[in-house]
């Protein structure tokens, strides 16, 4: 058998296994089994290419692999569970890197080498330059994208989203110049101006990707994120393409397959469409006409809200990123731990798009040691919350706000919600006095049965927990 | 030309496949569904590795370089934090 055939058949077995991979990591008792199997599929992929006759010297791929790997080792250790989000924007961000530097490489290659290898083996040299252009570009954008999400993560740059006039009209300026210079490079590959079109074409790309994200305020991130991953894939797919290789193009398509899935369930999470989040500028501004308010935010101290939750026989926990910002999650753990040792009965409501990224408050609240049991979807949590006696909202906004039910004129009309309003009683844990990211008016907080507890988030939840363990 | 068909065959089929792989996913493991299939996409490692392998000059192999190391980062640090993320979610079911 010759080494080509032994390559492609590693490829089958390596594609099968992240086929099995990624299945697996759908069901929560397989979940780590399949990481594990997919982990084995890349590590047959890697060794088995390094068999590869094109490879002439070995230098510089040791010197990567041993780089990377130490690199990505560590930060994957000593990343913490609320930099979650950052740590993954960040890793979709290089691989879409990687995947344009793929194309740049066989750019680079040919620029030296010539068609000669392509022709004579029968491959017409207008697909190769198509695929290029499209590692490079898909690739770019989810670089420079994901680069700018992981500021506004991270708060290296504003969370917020940013808009100023004729937004749109630059950004649909750009990807037609992307696009136009893209196809003149597909068109001229042979030309003597390709380096000129190829770089403008590359800048572009990655300039659009930082466009593309800039409108994009932090409550959408979970869908940016979702959106950035499928990218990531369909841009090693198009690497695929470029060097004529299966497991790339299965491997890259699986992932943008299931990225864009993620993304999907997200934009429902919000029920809104997925051009809405990318280009509307949603948040950008304070909303305005909400002038039917009634009533008045009443403060509450952490004494008045102990006799009530001393009192209570059910209390439904609402995480928001607030809880994730505050890294409280540890103290909401031990606060529910003493209610329902004080005999009420527990749980946790999450929100599918509560949080900067898909199953964010999962992860913290898993991290925290809270028993899966007590972790609630939204629609399961929603017709036992009108017999509930209290609802702690801790650092969640949108995601409880009323106005998505009930007031028509509001942006996030239609949106689903959990129904912290139904509860007997609501205690708010927030920061001050402001709106939410949307710049909402929450009329939750404004209702007779809320009470606001401002401040931090894990100082309330700890002296919470301080005035049970007086008593 | 057919190797040409074969590859967009090939990256249809795996479309449908994604698709239908993924129809539904407890929220609770949305994060590590997302990270682990981003390690995923580290694939492309192969294709860096042939480049910095058979690149022509020195910049070239810089080039390669630089997506070999990009790539691991991608994998490596993608399926560790994925597995560091789900042994966390694990180790509360056998508490049960």
């Amino acid at each position: 058998m010759s080494t080509e055939s032994l390559i492609n058949l590693a490829y089958i077995a390596a594609a099968i296994l992240f086929v099995f991979g990624i299945k697996m990591l759908g069901s929560a008792d397989t979940a780590r089994r399949g990481n594990m199997i997919s982990s084995i599929g890349m590590l047959i992929a890697v060794v088995i290419t390094l068999l590869d006759q094109q490879i002439l010297s070995y230098q510089y791929i040791f010197i990567g692999l041993i780089v990377g790997a130490t690199i990505g080792a560590i930060a994957a250790k000593v990343v913490k569970m609320t930099g979650m989000p950052e740590m993954v924007a960040l890793f979709n961000g290089f691989g879409g890197l990687a995947s344009l530097l793929v194309g740049w490489g066989e750019y680079n290659k040919i620029k030296a080498l010539g068609w000669d290898v392509y022709i004579a083996n029968g491959i017409n040299p207008y697909f190769i330059t198509t695929v290029i252009f499209l590692a490079v570009l898909i690739g770019a954008v989810t670089f420079t994208g994901s680069l700018f999400a992981w500021g506004k993560l991270s708060g290296k740059v504003s969370g917020r989203a940013m808009v100023f006039p004729g937004q749109m009209v630059i950004n649909a300026l750009v990807a037609a110049a992307v696009l136009g210079a893209g196809s003149w490079y597909v068109i001229q590959y042979a030309g003597v101006n390709t380096p000129v079109v190829f770089f403008s074409m590359m800048g572009l790309a990655l300039l659009l990707g930082f466009l593309v994200v800039m409108p994009i305020g932090g409550g959408d991130m979970p869908v940016v994120i979702a959106l950035l991953n499928s990218l990531s894939g369909l841009a090693a797919a198009a690497a695929g393409f470029v060097i004529f290789n299966n497991v790339l193009i299965v491997a890259g398509c699986l992932v943008g397959c299931s990225g864009l899935i993620l993304t999907i369930i997200m934009c429902k999470g919000m029920n809104r469409t997925l051009s809405n989040v990318l280009f509307s500028g949603f948040g950008a501004t304070a909303a305005s006409g909400d002038s039917e308010v009634e009533g008045e935010m009443k403060g509450a101290t952490v004494e008045d809200a102990y006799y009530v939750l001393e009192a209570a026989r059910s209390v439904v926990i609402i995480p928001g990123y607030g809880m994730a910002v505050a890294q409280a999650q540890h103290a909401v753990k031990e606060l529910g731990q003493i209610l329902e040792e004080n005999g009420a009965e527990v749980s946790y409501a999450i929100h599918p798009v509560a949080g900067r990224m898909p199953g964010h408050m999962n992860v913290l609240l898993a991290e925290a040691d809270v028993p899966y049991e007590q972790l609630a979807e939204m629609d399961d949590v929603n017709p036992r919350l009108p017999a509930t006696d209290v609802a702690i909202v801790i650092g969640a906004n949108d995601v409880v706000n009323p106005a998505a039910a009930k007031d028509p004129a509001s942006p996030i009309y239609g949106m689903p919600i959990i129904n912290a309003h139904e509860a007997q009683t609501v205690y708010a844990l927030k920061r001050g006095k402001g709106a939410g990211f949307s710049g909402l008016i929450n009329k939750l907080y404004f209702l007779e049965k809320t009470r606001m507890l401002y401040g931090d988030a894990k100082e309330t939840v700890s002296g919470l927990v301080a005035q049970f363990k007086d008593s | 030309m057919e190797s040409i068909i074969l590859l967009l065959f090939i990256f249809v089929l795996a479309a449908f496949l994604g698709f239908e792989l993924i129809a539904k996913v407890p929220s609770q493991l949305h994060t590590p569904l997302m990270s682990g299939s981003n390690a995923i996409s580290g694939i492309t490692i192969v294709g860096a590795i042939l480049i910095a392998g058979s690149a022509e000059g020195d910049f070239g192999k810089m080039i390669g370089l630089a997506a070999v190391i990009l790539a691991s980062i991608n994998v490596v640090g993608g399926y560790l934090v994925t597995d560091r993320m789900l042994a966390m979610f694990k180790s509360k079911k056998k508490q049960k």
